[in-house]
C-alpha cells in the first residue's frame, strides 16, 4: 500500500514541484495551502509523512508541528520541515518542537527524495 | 494703712512661693522634663522687660505726659515684629559658640578681645546699677505708701542709718535668692531653668495684679472707660494732657528717639539678652514670642491711662506722687487687700528684673572682668590647681552681691532726686551703645576690635557727659555750672545742648549724640585697618552663622594638642566629673570608644574651647586653651585662603554635581540611542531575514524544476513546457525582487537620485493608465479615468511618480474580480495640493491588515488571491510620495473594495495658478 504524504506550503510553484516529485516516487499525495488546512488534513488523513513549510498563513509550520506532536493519536506522523529561513535557531526550534527532520530551501530534489524514503523506511 | 509686719510677711511669703517655683523648675530640669521648654513660658520670661518701672512708672509718666508713656512699649513691639530675625541670628550664634553674655558676644566677635569684653562689662554695670537702684526704690517707696510711714512716698522707710534700712535687707534677700538660683552650679550653657520658671511666674503675677487694680479703678471707683475719659475731658488741664499736642510736644523726633531706644533696649539689655538668647531652649519658641510678648505689653498697658487719669481726678494734681497711684488709689478707697496685691505685683516686677539683671551682669563681671585679670597673673595661669569651679562660683556670687549693693548705694545716694522713668531711660541709653558693635558684628565683616572699642568708648563717654553727669548734677552732687555754661565755660559743650543742638528732650539729645559718635567711630576706625586673621575668622563665623555648619570653626586652626592637656584644663573650670562626661559624649559623637582615642585635632581643641567659653567667656577660654596647645597663629591671608579654599571646595563640588548630572543625562541619551540602534539592528535583521526568505522561495522552485527536468528527460511535453514557464516566471520574480530591494535601500539610505522636472499630473496619470491597459484587457476588467480640465504643474521626479501610479493601478488590477472588475483612477485639484485616488471593487482589506500592508514584505490577500508581488511596492510608493512632501494612505472595508489615495503639495507660487499649467 502506498504511503500517504501531505504537502503543506503556500507557494503554489513549490507545491507543484513537490507534488510531482512525490507522485513520481509512487506516494499518495495530498496538499494543504495554509497551517489550518494542514492540521485539518493531518487529523483526517493521518498521512505517513508531512512536508511542512514553516512560513504559512494562519498557522506557522512550528505551530502545526507542535499540535501534531502533542496529539497521541498522531504519533505515527513523520514531519519533515522545509524552510526558506536557514538560520540555525530555526532548525533548532523545529527539532525541539518534535520535527523528525529539517531541510532548507532551496533543496536538492535528490536529497529530499532520499530523506523522505529513509524516513518512511524507518518504520 | 497696713502694718509693716503684714507687708513684710506678704513679701516673704511671695518670695517663698518664688523659691518653690524655681526649685520645682530646677528639679524638673534635672529630671529632663523641663517646664520652661514651651513658647508660653519663653514669652512670659521675656516679659521681665516690664519692671517696677513699668508697673509704677508708666502711670506716673502718663499722669504727666499723657500718651507719652507709649513709646517704651511700642519699641519692643516693633522690635519683636521687625527684628526677630536679628534675635534669631543672635540665638544661633550664641548657641553655636557658647556665648553667655553681651560682653562675651562682642568680645568674641572682635577677635576674642579681653579689652572689649571688659569695656562692655563696665558699661553694663554702670548702666544697670541705676536701673537696679530704681527697682529697690520702687519697693521701698511702695512699702512706705502702704504702711503710711511717709505720705509723700518720696523718702522711704525714714531710716536713720543704713543698718536700719529695710531696703538694704530687701537687696540682700534678693542677692541670696539670685545666688541660689543663678549661681548654684556652673553650667557650660549658663542656663538657669528654675530661675526662668520663677521669672515667667512673676510676669504672670505682675500682669494679673495690674489688671486687677486697673479693673478696680475703672469699674469700681469709676463707671468704666467712658466715665473716666468723659470726666477727664471735662477738666481743662486733663483734657490738655490727653490731646495729642501734649504727646507731640517733645516733637516727632522725641517719639522716634524714645521708640528707637526701647527697640534697642529690648534686644540689648543684659537681662533681655539673658532670657531671650541664653535661656532660649528652642529657636522655634521665638516665633511664638514675637506676637505673645507684644500681646503681653498691650495687656499691661490697657489700664495705664485710666489709672493715671483716675488718680489725677481723685487726688488732684500735686498731692500724691502719680508713681504710687497703683497703691494709693485702692488704699484711699479702703481696699487694703487690693493694695497689698498691687504691692506684691510691683514687688514681683522689681524682683524679677533684679534677679535676671544681676545674673547677667555677674556673668559678665566674672567672665570678662575678673577672669581676664586672674589670667593676667602668670602664677594663676600656670598653677596646677585641678578644680577652679569653686573659685568661679565664688566670683559669680560675689559679683551678684556687689552689683546689688552698688544698686543699693546708688539708691541711697541719688535715688530720691529722680522720678522712676528718668532713671530707667538713662540705663536704656547706656545699653543702646551696644547696638552698633552688636549689629555691625552680625552683619558686617569689616568691623575690627579697635573700631568696636572706639565706638563703645565714644558712645559711652558722650552718654556719660550728656546724660549721666547732668543727672548727678541735678541731684546736687556736682556743681551745676557746667550744665548751664558748658565745660570750661565753653557754651557749645553744654551737656544738654551739645554743639548748640537744642529743642530736644535730654534723652533724645543724648541718644542722638552718643549713637552718632558711636557709629561714626566704629565705622571710621574699623575702616582704617584691614581685619586681622582672628577678627576675620570670627567675623565669618558670626556673619555666616546660618550658612556655615557647626564644624567649620575647626578649620581655622593649625597646631597640635594633647587630650591629656585639654581634659584637665576643662576640668579645672567645670569640674572633673562634668568634664569627663562632656569628653565622653564628644567621643561618642565622633564614633570613638574612649576619650584617649580621640584625635587631638582642630575639632577637639575647638570643642574644649567652646565648653570653656560657656564657663569663663570666650576670650578667657582662648587664653587658657592656647596655654596648653601649641598653635601657629593664622594670618589674615591664611584665614582668607582657608575661606577661599572652602568656597572653592563648595564651587568645585557644585561643579561636580553639575557634571555628574550632565553625565547622567548623557548616559540616558546614550542608552536611548543604543536602544534605537538595537531597534534598527533588529529591523535590519528582520529585513535581511525577510529578503533571504523572499529570495529562497523562487530559487527553490527554480532549482526543483530544473533538477526534475535535468534528471528526467522523459517528462512529457506538456509538463515540460509548464515547468519551464514556472522557471521563467520565478526568475522574473527574482529579478523584480532584487531591483526593488536595491531601490528601497537607496531611498532609505538617501542615496537615491531624483531627477526633478515640471510635471503635468494629467499627462502622467493618463500615461500610467495607457501603460496598464493591456493588463486590464487580459483580466477582462475595466479601467475608468477621471481627470480635471487642467491641473497645475508640480516639481518632482517623473519616473518615480509613474512608478507609484503603476504600482497602485497594477495592485488594483490584481485584486479586482476577473469579469466584473472595475478600477477607477481620479485626479483632483485641492487647495495647495493634487490628489489621486485609485479605487477598486476587489475584496477589500481587513481592518487588521490596513496598517501592515505598507510594511515591507507584507502582502495583502490570502494564498489563493495572493498576486505575484514582492511585498515592497507599497512601502516604496509611500517613501516616494513622502519624499515629495505628500501622503499615501488607504481606505477600505472588507467586501467593498479599497481606495488608495495620495496627495502631493503644489509649490506655493503655483497654488493659485492653474493658468500656469496652460503655459
Amino acid at each position: 500500500m502506498a504511503k500517504k504524504i501531505l504537502i503543506a506550503d503556500d507557494e503554489q510553484n513549490i507545491v507543484i514541484s513537490l507534488e510531482f516529485l512525490m507522485k513520481r516516487e509512487g506516494y499518495e499525495v495530498s496538499v494543504a495551502n495554509d497551517g489550518d488546512e494542514a492540521v485539518r488534513r493531518i487529523r483526517a488523513e493521518k498521512p505517513d509523512l508531512v512536508l511542512l513549510d514553516v512560513m504559512m498563513p494562519k498557522k506557522s509550520g512550528f505551530e502545526v508541528c507542535q499540535e501534531v506532536k502533542s496529539n497521541p493519536e498522531l504519533q505515527s506522523v513523520r514531519i519533515l520541515m522545509l524552510t526558506a529561513k536557514g538560520r540555525d535557531t530555526e532548525v533548532a526550534k523545529g527539532l525541539a518542537l518534535g520535527a523528525d527532520a529539517y531541510m532548507t530551501k532551496p533543496f536538492s530534489t535528490k536529497e529530499l527524495v532520499e530523506r523522505v524514503r529513509s524516513m518512511l523506511a524507518e518504520r | 494703712m497696713l502694718s509693716g509686719t503684714v507687708v513684710v510677711a506678704a513679701s516673704f511669703a511671695y518670695l517663698l512661693v518664688l523659691f518653690a517655683v524655681a526649685w520645682y523648675g530646677d528639679r524638673r530640669a534635672e529630671q529632663g522634663r523641663s517646664i520652661i521648654a514651651n513658647p508660653w513660658t519663653y514669652a512670659m520670661s521675656l516679659a521681665v522687660y516690664c519692671t517696677a518701672w513699668t508697673y509704677f512708672g508708666s502711670v506716673g509718666r502718663a499722669a504727666s505726659g499723657g500718651v507719652w508713656f507709649l513709646p517704651i512699649y511700642l519699641g519692643p513691639t516693633l522690635a519683636m515684629s521687625l527684628s526677630w530675625v536679628v534675635l534669631l541670628k543672635m540665638i544661633r550664634i550664641s548657641r553655636t559658640y557658647r556665648i553667655t553674655s553681651i560682653a562675651d558676644f562682642i568680645a568674641s566677635r572682635y577677635g576674642k578681645s579681653h579689652l572689649l569684653g571688659g569695656l562692655v562689662t563696665i558699661i553694663a554695670v554702670v548702666g544697670m546699677v541705676p536701673y537696679i537702684a530704681l527697682q529697690l526704690k520702687a519697693i521701698s517707696s511702695g512699702y512706705s505708701v502702704l504702711t503710711g510711714s511717709d505720705d509723700s512716698g518720696v523718702f522711704p522707710f525714714a531710716a536713720a542709718s543704713w543698718f536700719n534700712d529695710g531696703t538694704l535687707y530687701v537687696a540682700l534677700t534678693l542677692a541670696l535668692f539670685t545666688v541660689l538660683f543663678g549661681a548654684r552650679h556652673l553650667d557650660a550653657a549658663e542656663r538657669h531653668e528654675g530661675m526662668v520658671a520663677a521669672i515667667a511666674f512673676e510676669s504672670v503675677v505682675k500682669l494679673l495684679a495690674f489688671l486687677v487694680i486697673g479693673g478696680f479703678v475703672t469699674w469700681s471707683v469709676y463707671e468704666g472707660f467712658d466715665d473716666i475719659f468723659t470726666r477727664a475731658f471735662a477738666d481743662p488741664e486733663l483734657a490738655a494732657l490727653l490731646s495729642l499736642k501734649t504727646a507731640s510736644s517733645a516733637g516727632y523726633g522725641g517719639w522716634f528717639a524714645l521708640t528707637l531706644l526701647a527697640m534697642l533696649s529690648v534686644i540689648f539689655l543684659p537681662r533681655q539678652f539673658q532670657v531671650t538668647v541664653v535661656e532660649n531652649v528652642n529657636e522655634q519658641h521665638l516665633r511664638r514670642a514675637t506676637w505673645l510678648f507684644p500681646g503681653y505689653l498691650l495687656l499691661i498697658n490697657i489700664f495705664v491711662l485710666p489709672i493715671a487719669l483716675g488718680g489725677l481726678l481723685y487726688f488732684g494734681r500735686g498731692t500724691v506722687d502719680p508713681d504710687t497711684f497703683v497703691l494709693s488709689l485702692p488704699l484711699a478707697h479702703g481696699e487694703r487687700a487690693l493694695a497689698l496685691l498691687a504691692f506684691v505685683g510691683g514687688f514681683s516686677a522689681a524682683t524679677g528684673m533684679v534677679i535676671v539683671e544681676t545674673i547677667a551682669v555677674s556673668t559678665m563681671v566674672c567672665n570678662d572682668l575678673v577672669m581676664p585679670l586672674l589670667l593676667g597673673i602668670e602664677r594663676f595661669k600656670r598653677s596646677n590647681h585641678p578644680d577652679l569651679t569653686g573659685l568661679l562660683l565664688g566670683i559669680r556670687r560675689g559679683a551678684i552681691v556687689v552689683v546689688l549693693l552698688l544698686g543699693y548705694l546708688y539708691f541711697r545716694l541719688a535715688g530720691e532726686a529722680y522720678a522712676l522713668v528718668s532713671i530707667g531711660l538713662i540705663s536704656f541709653a547706656a545699653v543702646a551703645q551696644f547696638a552698633p558693635a552688636m549689629l555691625g558684628g552680625m552683619y558686617w565683616r569689616g568691623g575690627t576690635r579697635e573700631g568696636a572699642l572706639a565706638g563703645l568708648l565714644a558712645g559711652f563717654v558722650v552718654w556719660a557727659y550728656t546724660l549721666m553727669l547732668p543727672s548727678v548734677a541735678k541731684s546736687g552732687w556736682l556743681d551745676r555750672a557746667f550744665l548751664d555754661y558748658g565745660l570750661f565755660g565753653l557754651e557749645y559743650l553744654r551737656p544738654e545742648q551739645l554743639f548748640g543742638l537744642g529743642g530736644l528732650d535730654s534723652i533724645s539729645h543724648a541718644l542722638f549724640w552718643s549713637l552718632t559718635a558711636n557709629i561714626a567711630c566704629y565705622v571710621i576706625v574699623s575702616l582704617a585697618r584691614v581685619p586681622t586673621g582672628q577678627e576675620a575668622t570670627q567675623a565669618t563665623l558670626f556673619v555666616d552663622v546660618f550658612s556655615r555648619g557647626q564644624d567649620t570653626p575647626a578649620t581655622f586652626w593649625r597646631g597640635s594638642a594633647q587630650i591629656q592637656d585639654l581634659q584637665p584644663l576643662v576640668a579645672r573650670f567645670l569640674g572633673a566629673e562634668r568634664a569627663r562626661r562632656m569628653f565622653e559624649s564628644y567621643a561618642r559623637e565622633r564614633g570613638v570608644a574612649r576619650i584617649d582615642d580621640l584625635k587631638p585635632d582642630a575639632g577637639l581643641v575647638q570643642f574644649a574651647e567652646t565648653q570653656l567659653a560657656g564657663a569663663i567667656g570666650s576670650a578667657s577660654a582662648r587664653v587658657m586653651v592656647s596655654s596648653v596647645v601649641q598653635e601657629e597663629p593664622l594670618g589674615l591671608d591664611e584665614v582668607m585662603d582657608i575661606l577661599d579654599e572652602a568656597s572653592q571646595v563648595r564651587a568645585y563640588s557644585h561643579e561636580l554635581e553639575e557634571k555628574s548630572q550632565a553625565l547622567e543625562a548623557a548616559t540616558a541619551e546614550l542608552r536611548a540611542a543604543n536602544e534605537r540602534l538595537k531597534e534598527l539592528d533588529r529591523l535590519k535583521d528582520d529585513f535581511m531575514s525577510s529578503v533571504t526568505h523572499e529570495l529562497r522561495t523562487p530559487l527553490t522552485s527554480i532549482r526543483a524544476f530544473s533538477e526534475m527536468l535535468l534528471d528526467d528527460p522523459e517528462i512529457d511535453l506538456k509538463d515540460r513546457t509548464r515547468f519551464l514557464g514556472i522557471i521563467v516566471s520565478e526568475t522574473e520574480r527574482l529579478t523584480r525582487l532584487v531591483n526593488q530591494v536595491l531601490d528601497m535601500a537607496k531611498i532609505e539610505s538617501g542615496h537615491a537620485e531624483w531627477h526633478n522636472t515640471d510635471i503635468d499630473m494629467r499627462e502622467l496619470v493618463g500615461h500610467a493608465v495607457e501603460t496598464t491597459e493591456q493588463l486590464f484587457r487580459d483580466r477582462g476588467a475595466v479601467l475608468e479615468l477621471d481627470l480635471p480640465d487642467r491641473a497645475p504643474h508640480l516639481r518632482a521626479d517623473r519616473d518615480r511618480l509613474l512608478q507609484v501610479m503603476l504600482n497602485l493601478i497594477s495592485n488594483a488590477a490584481k485584486f479586482v474580480p476577473g469579469d466584473t472588475g472595475v478600477v477607477r483612477v481620479r485626479l483632483t485639484c485641492e487647495t495647495g495640493q493634487l490628489r489621486v485616488d485609485v479605487t477598486d471593487n476587489g475584496p477589500g482589506i481587513a481592518p487588521e491588515q490596513l496598517g501592515v500592508i505598507f510594511e515591507k514584505f507584507r502582502q495583502g490577500g490570502d494564498q489563493y488571491s495572493r498576486p505575484q508581488g514582492t511585498g515592497l511596492g507599497l512601502p516604496i510608493s509611500r517613501q516616494i510620495v513622502e519624499h515629495f512632501g505628500g501622503r499615501l494612505w488607504v481606505q477600505s472595508r472588507p467586501g467593498e473594495g479599497a481606495t488608495f489615495s495620495f496627495v502631493l503639495p503644489l509649490p506655493p507660487e503655483a497654488g493659485d495658478g492653474p493658468d500656469r499649467a496652460m503655459t
